[in-house]
């Protein structure tokens, strides 16, 4: 194709072209499944991988995908958490910093039955479930990461939230000793980030103590993070410590940072630039292959999960509250 | 390469200790591609070359960052020689000019093929778009005629006007480090770390040329 001819392309077309590749992502995805279980045979140490065979209920729910899942060992090495550094491999000194053990959360606020729960006690009598969930970076770049948790919608009901609350607050720990990285400001510390109650009952939002069938790993949020598929990472705020229900929309760290780039909502969309970074397509870090020349693929509004959550922004102006 | 050329300059009379010390600089200046180069082989071959997770931005950033750690270099030869005296310095300009165009060539190359990949006719919408692709892009641009015009004849076809069009070094380095600057997210220590050397490197010269102009002025005076 010329470039004149690339840039005369109609609007209708490109998405015949997303949709195309789409579906060769997938198929390819399905051609990698039996690889995937050959690599989980051959390393005993890295889990194997789950399998991504889905039922159609499970890939309606959005619960779980069949696209080809990001390496453990990327899962654990590439990560934003600048606690520990700003450096994506710097978190991987968290493993040897940060204790997990013994842990507890404090919920509180516009709710009938506050507490400050050891973190066995909060997610007690509820089953882990797996999730198999896209993960999309601000920066660009994506992963397919299978975490384990349990709804964060469970979770918040034991405390019976009231009707004044309209928004949730989480909060990280904040532990000099535990994490070298807060010696620089680079954002207002504690790490916080926050959801609309409606958002953080959604059947998606995960509070996840796992990845790959394992206990969390440190670099990732240890032992308690959430994970919000249909929103940039930064929104899937990492060891927690705080749980707050609120009236108004609460402060979080990314938009007090620069609010400019970082709103509120942070809704993974195609359609709304981020001054840094395009968001029209991203890097998927996913597979066993080399990712140096790693397929480029178009980004989907609400990371492609807008069946499940599309319904909670009906008549909000997305470009208003990006 | 026979055609008959005018006396030769002093300049190529280079001395056994010259023809070293150069070697040395060009295997220096080629091991960050040389490693890098490995590393992209392991990946290929492996999957696993030491580049993390996200090879292709590891790629683009070291690049980057080597093509302005030797434009600084550049424009650190004029002081080192104005401090120390040694004018034999000034041989190893160019060449550091040059390494710097090819690391930031390379730089932009593995932003068209690797990163951007078959989106790569979304460049010009990043140009247009990215501030910090704006003026990195921009420094690129600039280097070209530089590195066009860094030859023997060029320098002597041009004559006045080549000293002024190199002058450009100086908005190029200024873009270079806004554009490291601006794609940072909030911890501005490592750009902020170049900003100052460059800073450094510039005032010197306005220092310089401040003093010269007092002088000449004293002198006009006297």
């Amino acid at each position: 194709m010329s470039l004149r001819d690339a840039l005369a392309v109609p609007a209708r077309e490109i998405t015949d072209e997303a949709v195309y590749r789409e579906r060769r992502r997938l198929l390819a995805a399905f051609a990698a499944l039996p690889a995937l279980g050959l690599a989980g045979c051959a390393d005993a140490d890295p889990p194997p991988a789950p399998k991504t065979a889905i039922t159609p209920a499970q890939a309606a729910s959005g619960f779980r995908t069949s696209e080809t899942l990001t390496r453990y060992e990327d899962v654990t090495s590439y990560n934003n958490y600048y606690e520990y550094g700003t450096g994506k491999a710097d978190p991987g000194r968290a493993p040897k910093l940060l204790r997990v053990k013994p842990w507890t959360v404090a919920v509180g606020g516009a709710c009938a039955k506050p507490g400050k729960l050891a973190l066995e006690d909060l997610i007690k009598g509820l089953t882990p479930q797996e999730r198999i969930y896209r993960l999309r970076c601000v920066e660009g770049w994506s992963m397919v990461i299978p975490w384990l948790g349990v709804p964060l919608g469970d979770v918040l009901k034991r405390f019976e939230p009231t009707s004044k609350a309209k928004y949730v607050a989480f909060t990280t720990l904040s532990d000099p000793k535990q994490m070298p990285g807060l010696a620089y400001p680079a954002l207002d510390w504690p790490y916080r980030e926050g959801l609309r109650i409606d958002e953080a009952m959604n059947p998606l939002t995960l509070l996840a103590t796992g990845l790959y069938g394992k206990p969390l790993p440190q670099q990732n949020g240890a032992p308690l993070r959430l994970v919000v598929p249909w929103k940039y990472g930064f929104k899937s705020i990492k060891s927690i410590v705080a749980i707050t229900f609120v009236e108004r929309m609460p402060f979080t760290s990314w938009n007090d940072a620069q609010a400019s780039e970082y709103g509120f909502f942070s809704n993974v969309n195609p359609n709304v630039d981020h001054p840094r970074w395009t968001q029209k397509t991203e890097r998927r870090i996913a597979g066993t292959a080399s990712k140096l020349f790693a397929e480029r693929i178009p980004t989907r509004l609400y990371n492609g999960y807008a069946d499940q959550v599309a319904s909670m922004y009906a008549g909000m102006d997305l470009k208003r509250w990006f | 390469m026979s055609s008959a050329k005018p006396t030769p300059t002093p300049r190529r009379r280079a001395s056994p200790a010259l023809i070293a010390a150069k070697t040395l600089v060009h295997l220096l200046a080629l091991t960050p591609a040389a490693i890098l180069a490995w590393q992209i082989r392991a990946e290929y071959l492996t999957g696993s070359g030491g580049l993390g997770a996200d090879p292709v931005a590891e790629i683009e950033h070291r690049l980057g960052l080597w093509a302005l750690r030797l434009l600084l270099l550049t424009l650190a030869i004029t002081p080192l020689r104005q401090l120390s005296g040694q004018p034999v310095l000034l041989r190893f300009r160019r060449m550091l000019g040059l390494y710097a165009f090819a690391y930031a060539s390379l730089h932009l190359a593995a932003y068209l093929v690797l990163d951007l990949r078959g989106y790569w006719t979304q460049i010009f919408e990043e140009i247009a778009k990215r501030p910090y692709i704006t003026v990195g892009f921009a420094a690129w641009l600039l280097l070209v005629p530089l590195a066009l015009t860094s030859t023997q004849g060029m320098m002597r076809r041009l004559g006045r006007l080549w000293g002024r069009l190199h002058r450009l070094i100086y908005a190029i380095a200024v873009l270079a480090v806004l554009h490291f600057w601006w794609l940072v997210k909030s911890d501005v220590r490592e750009p902020a770390l170049y900003a100052a050397i460059l800073a450094a490197l510039l005032g010197w010269r306005l220092w310089k040329r401040l003093r010269a102009l007092s002088a000449r002025r004293t002198a006009a005076a006297g």
